[in-house]
């Protein structure tokens, strides 16, 4: 229930401010499930972030910053599967191709759990009629256009998702 | 309880087996508003965050559930339409 009408349905705000394809589960996760509960959803789309909005995905997993990230492998047995490699963070970071193979890995990963992909998740949002909030100055800063961004996003800056956000039951930053 | 399963006679079956979060909670909440007021939906899932979240996504919606069980390693749901 939003705090001005309490006959209004329950409002989930959410700041989605990575790029990588690790990140970008949680946002799109949290608003699909909102909206299957009929919840009203708003993402602000920010910084890296913004890259979810462009209509072609290219996301990635960055083992920079993730010390520790286990990886699963999800070809062999299931006992093989269910081990978590940990590999580290130096080994991850100075091999050449790292990323790619970690991104393969985790797509094949998810694949085989069942899991969505992002370009299924954010398809789910608009069909929900998630709002997408992009960042305006995050565009401008980086020299993107409107029209790099899927048709649905609605470009505005800080006070215009405050607004909306103070109006909302729940409030997180990814 | 075994004549109790008997009586719930559902409308629509729905099948989320090998589906993980959030997809069981999105799937049934489309198939939901394919039915009228009153029907019964039979969800199935394999996903064991699915008994928590059906029933928090039930508390949500309205929707209630009217019986819930496990069956061969597969949760099964009866939902009824509000």
């Amino acid at each position: 229930m939003s705090k001005s009408d309490p006959n209004a349905p329950k409002r989930l705000a959410l700041i989605a401010s990575k790029g990588t394809l690790d990140w970008a589960y949680p946002p799109f996760i949290l608003a699909t499930a909102a909206g299957a509960m009929g919840w009203e959803v708003g993402i602000f789309f920010t910084f890296f972030g913004l890259n979810l909005l462009k209509p072609k995905l290219t996301t990635q997993v960055s083992p920079l910053g993730n010390p520790a990230m286990p990886m699963k492998m999800p070809f062999g047995p299931e006992g093989f599967q269910n081990i978590n490699w940990p590999l580290p963070n130096i080994m991850m970071a100075n091999i050449p191709g790292f990323e790619a193979l970690a991104t393969g890995l985790m797509k094949q990963t998810f694949h085989n759990k069942g899991v969505a992909t992002i370009e299924e998740m954010r398809q789910m949002c608009l069909d929900t009629d998630v709002r997408m909030f992009g960042c305006q100055m995050t565009m401008d800063v980086f020299g993107f256009k409107r029209e790099d961004f899927i048709k649905e996003t609605e470009f505005c800056g800080a006070a215009t998702f405050l607004e909306y956000a103070a109006e909302a039951d729940v409030q997180l930053f990814i | 309880m075994a004549d109790l399963i008997d009586v719930i006679k559902e409308d629509q079956v729905l099948d989320c087996s090998g589906m993980s979060c959030p997809l069981p909670v999105v799937k049934t909440s489309k198939a939901m508003k394919e039915l009228q007021s009153g029907q019964v939906l039979k969800m199935v899932a394999t996903d064991p965050g699915a008994p928590p979240d059906m029933e928090a996504w039930s508390r949500q919606t309205g929707n209630e559930l009217l019986r819930s069980m496990t069956e061969d390693g597969k949760f099964i749901f009866y939902f009824k339409k509000k």
